[in-house]
């Protein structure tokens, strides 16, 4: 893998970093204006995970989220998926360290994913670093996409593209 | 679609895995060359670089043409640019996500002093 590093894929525009670090693994990464116990608070506390986790210009909607944030706990979040149904995205908290480091897996399939999340605080800023991690190049074919809700089609994520410029 | 996108993806990240590759991609930004020029110029045997710009090839890397008897290559620029839309695509998922994230991280913030506030009183 760290042979590929010269050929590294990165994205950086705005303030949200993504690079595609090898062929298994997604990062992002981001500073917020915030202690880092703060930043945690948002990433586990469900009734606020839940007020950002799907942007309203997403046009999905996220009906609930459960998260039982302890190392084994496990959480659950419940989409609005197209006009009748719901999907579920699901999996176990693996590390739980308060308030830098969470790591849980993804279970919507047999090859998902392991996120690793690290909040490094800083004269009161706090860089956050996303790790999502396959398990194969195979299973980063088929789960990139839909490991972030989005699984649908990359069509509804232009649909919101298209909306953000039109914000700008 | 999206499978196969990435499929493509997968191609050009092996392709851009091996420095020679690199090289000639560089190279072949520069000019159009054949693939005994190629060969010359990283020291190399016909096969050698002939199996470098098949795998090129198959990534849509690069392009190749024979006349007569002598095949030339350059560019094909248009998956490596599909590859980085990819990627900016999940840049700006994530960033209208932290957008929100950023609402809420501000006014845990003012919670915090508030609450700071009312507890020294």
């Amino acid at each position: 893998m760290g042979a590929r590093k010269e050929s590294d894929v990165t994205s950086s525009g705005g303030r949200t970093q993504v690079e595609r670090k090898s062929d298994c693994e997604l990062v992002i990464s981001r500073t917020f204006d915030a202690p880092a116990r703060i930043v945690f608070e948002a990433w586990t506390k469900p009734e606020l995970m839940k007020r950002w986790w799907v942007p309203k210009s997403l046009g999905m909607e996220l009906l609930s989220c459960e998260q039982d944030v302890r190392v084994g706990g496990t959480y659950r979040l419940v989409f609005q998926h197209g006009a009748s149904g719901t999907m579920a995205f699901h999996g176990k908290y693996l590390e739980v360290v308060p308030p830098s480091r969470l790591v849980w897996t993804n279970e919507e399939s047999a090859d998902s994913s392991i996120t690793t999340l690290t909040f490094e605080e800083k004269g009161g800023k706090t860089l956050l670093v996303m790790s999502e991690r396959y398990p194969s190049k195979e299973a980063f074919e088929a789960g990139a996409g839909a490991a972030d809700g989005l699984s649908e089609s990359f069509d509804q994520l232009d649909e919101l593209l298209v909306t953000l410029d039109q914000e700008r | 679609m999206v499978q196969y996108q990435h499929a493509r993806f997968d191609a050009s990240f092996a392709a851009l895995a091996d420095a020679t590759r690199r090289g000639v991609l560089e190279q072949l930004g520069r000019a159009d060359a054949s693939i005994t020029e190629l060969a010359d110029k990283f020291h190399m045997t016909l096969t050698g670089m002939k199996k470098h710009v098949g795998v090129l090839e198959q990534a849509g890397l690069v392009v190749t043409r024979k006349v007569g008897r002598v095949r030339t290559c350059k560019l094909g620029l248009r998956r490596l640019e599909e590859e980085a839309a990819w990627i900016e695509k999940h840049r700006q998922l994530w960033d209208a996500r932290f957008d929100e994230l950023d609402k809420v991280v501000e006014e845990l913030k003012r919670k915090e002093k508030v609450d700071g506030r009312k507890k020294r009183k």
